[in-house]
């Protein structure tokens, strides 16, 4: 494609119109913040940002976590997908191995562990897209923060907590 | 104070050399770290934002927690420098933009003491030579990073800063032939009277030149090449941390304050105003107070227009730049001169 360029007439190769323009936008801007203080952080979110907190828009892709489904049951079945798939190698999961865990009967191998280093999630969405379970989704979380980078590192029992029960149409152990 | 009038001249003058360098460079200090506030104020306005708030009333502690962040962080230097350059650079980026306010007069007079550390009847071409130093810090930077942002940004910023330090240079010759000296005490003298015999009525070209400039001299948008945020990731100073990087920074808005005094001082009729007897030498203290306090008022105003521009252009492209500064400015301040030596010849 080629784009035809303007001719500058000489009046705007002096580049003073556009002194001008730039002027009027930016005083323009500087009067409505300074003197009737109206910024984009109260017309948007209603306040600043530690207290009012950016409500984000639907399909946000914040932290991920892992869900249960609505018998309380933890959807995972460490497959390690998720774990092969993930472009920083955040995700680390430690299967049951083949007598499984003895608490969930019928289950089949729930992870022992199943740890996320939320320093090294980069919120790619790849884990959510590859589970074949639908045992990990992306929540709206964007603010994660601690003292430590052990701290960073969210174990099973965090992520489960977290992602909460997620209300699924398909109960895929109700009759095993 | 009778101790004083016993020591000898020279005692007396280094006595107080010192005592208005301390001032000077502390005053220059404290300036850095309010135009950085400003500068980030100004910005966050422009911007619909608010700017740092949160530290003191009005953010106005700001300044305090950087400089103890940049104090504390961890000053890492990475494997790959050439390290002696890399240590020097930051210290050269200071020093010139420090010793250039040696030679503005920033007020008239504290009783029998002038305001100015070194009255040079030189005075210009001690700042040419000083304010050209200061390339230096930025392509031993660049070089000493090691890496291709950094080089580039050094690359640029030596052949921007010696174009335009050509065209800055003759733009200031007419306002020496209408004054007669190169002491800016003199300049500041010839432009007392009244508002029309500021500079800037007079040499309306030349002062349009020197502003353009200064902006590329102190590196300021449209003429960032050197650190061009969105091609470079900051430029010459990528490499740098804590308190290296900081000491970039303080050199950059040292250079602003000074090329804003260099302006007031040439073009505006330094620390005088043409009213209520403000344009003759204080008498008294308090008038003399005055005087500074009117100096610095003209730096404000400067200082807030080259934070505004910042927010006005995108920045110019490289052959643009380079363009303007040779092909425009050269000639036009070439041309003002030569108008100006007929006009003055004529009414001789």
């Amino acid at each position: 494609m080629i784009v035809q360029r303007k001719e500058l007439t000489f009046w705007e190769r002096l580049y003073l119109p556009a002194i001008l323009g730039g002027l009027k936008v930016t005083w323009r801007h500087f009067r409505k913040t300074f003197f009737k203080g109206q910024t984009a952080a109260k017309e948007l979110a209603g306040g600043f940002y530690p207290e009012t907190k950016w409500v984000v828009a639907e399909g946000y892709r914040g932290a991920p976590y892992l869900v249960r489904d609505p018998d309380g049951r933890t959807k995972c079945v460490s497959c390690q997908l998720c774990e092969f798939v993930c472009p920083p190698k955040a995700i680390r999961i430690t299967p049951p191995g083949p007598e499984g865990s003895p608490q969930v009967g019928n289950v089949e191998k729930e992870p022992r562990e199943f740890e996320i280093d939320m320093l090294r999630c980069i919120f790619c969405g790849y884990c959510q897209e590859v589970c074949p379970e639908e045992a990990i989704f992306l929540m709206k979380d964007y603010s994660l923060n601690g003292f430590t980078r052990q701290e960073m590192i969210y174990n099973k029992e965090k992520l489960l907590s977290l992602g909460g029960v997620h209300n699924d149409q398909i109960h895929k152990w109700k009759k095993k | 104070m009778s101790w004083i009038d016993n020591l000898s001249p020279t005692a007396q003058g280094v006595l107080f050399s010192i005592i208005k360098i301390i001032c000077v460079v502390v005053g220059l200090l404290t300036m850095f770290a309010y135009a950085v506030w400003l500068e980030r104020r100004v910005s966050a306005f422009i911007q619909d934002r608010v700017g740092p708030n949160r530290v003191g009333p009005f953010g106005l502690l700001q300044p305090v927690a950087d400089g103890i962040k940049a104090l504390l962080k961890e000053d890492f230097t990475p494997a790959h420098v050439r390290k002696a350059y890399f240590w020097l650079a930051p210290a050269i980026a200071v020093i010139p933009a420090l010793l250039v306010m040696a030679v503005i007069p920033f007020g008239s007079n504290l009783g029998r003491e002038k305001m100015v550390i070194a009255d040079l009847n030189v005075g210009i071409l001690y700042t040419f030579g000083i304010v050209s130093l200061g390339v230096y810090s930025i392509v031993l930077a660049g070089y000493a990073a090691n890496s291709k942002y950094p080089f580039l940004g050094g690359i640029r910023s030596s052949a921007q800063m010696i174009s335009y330090e050509i065209a800055m240079g003759m733009s200031v010759i007419p306002v020496f032939m209408l004054v007669g000296s190169l002491n800016l005490g003199q300049v500041i003298a010839y432009q007392a009277p009244g508002i029309f015999g500021w500079l800037v009525f007079k040499q309306p070209l030349a002062f349009v030149i020197f502003l353009v400039a200064a902006f590329a001299e102190t590196k300021r948008t449209p003429f960032d090449l050197p650190e061009a945020e969105q091609e470079l990731a900051g430029g010459y100073n990528v490499e740098y941390s804590s308190m290296k990087f900081a000491l970039f920074f303080m050199g950059e808005y040292i250079n602003v304050i000074a090329s804003s005094a260099m302006m007031v001082t040439l073009f505006f009729g330094g620390w005088t105003l043409p009213f209520a007897g403000l344009n003759q030498p204080a008498g008294t203290i308090a008038q003399g107070l005055a005087h500074i306090g009117i100096f610095l008022a003209k730096v404000f105003v400067f200082l807030v227009v080259i934070i505004w521009v910042r927010w006005m252009w995108p920045r110019f492209r490289y052959d643009q730049l380079m363009d303007l500064g040779w092909r425009r400015f050269v000639p036009l301040a070439l041309a003002n001169i030569l108008v100006t030596a007929l006009v003055l010849w004529a009414k001789a």
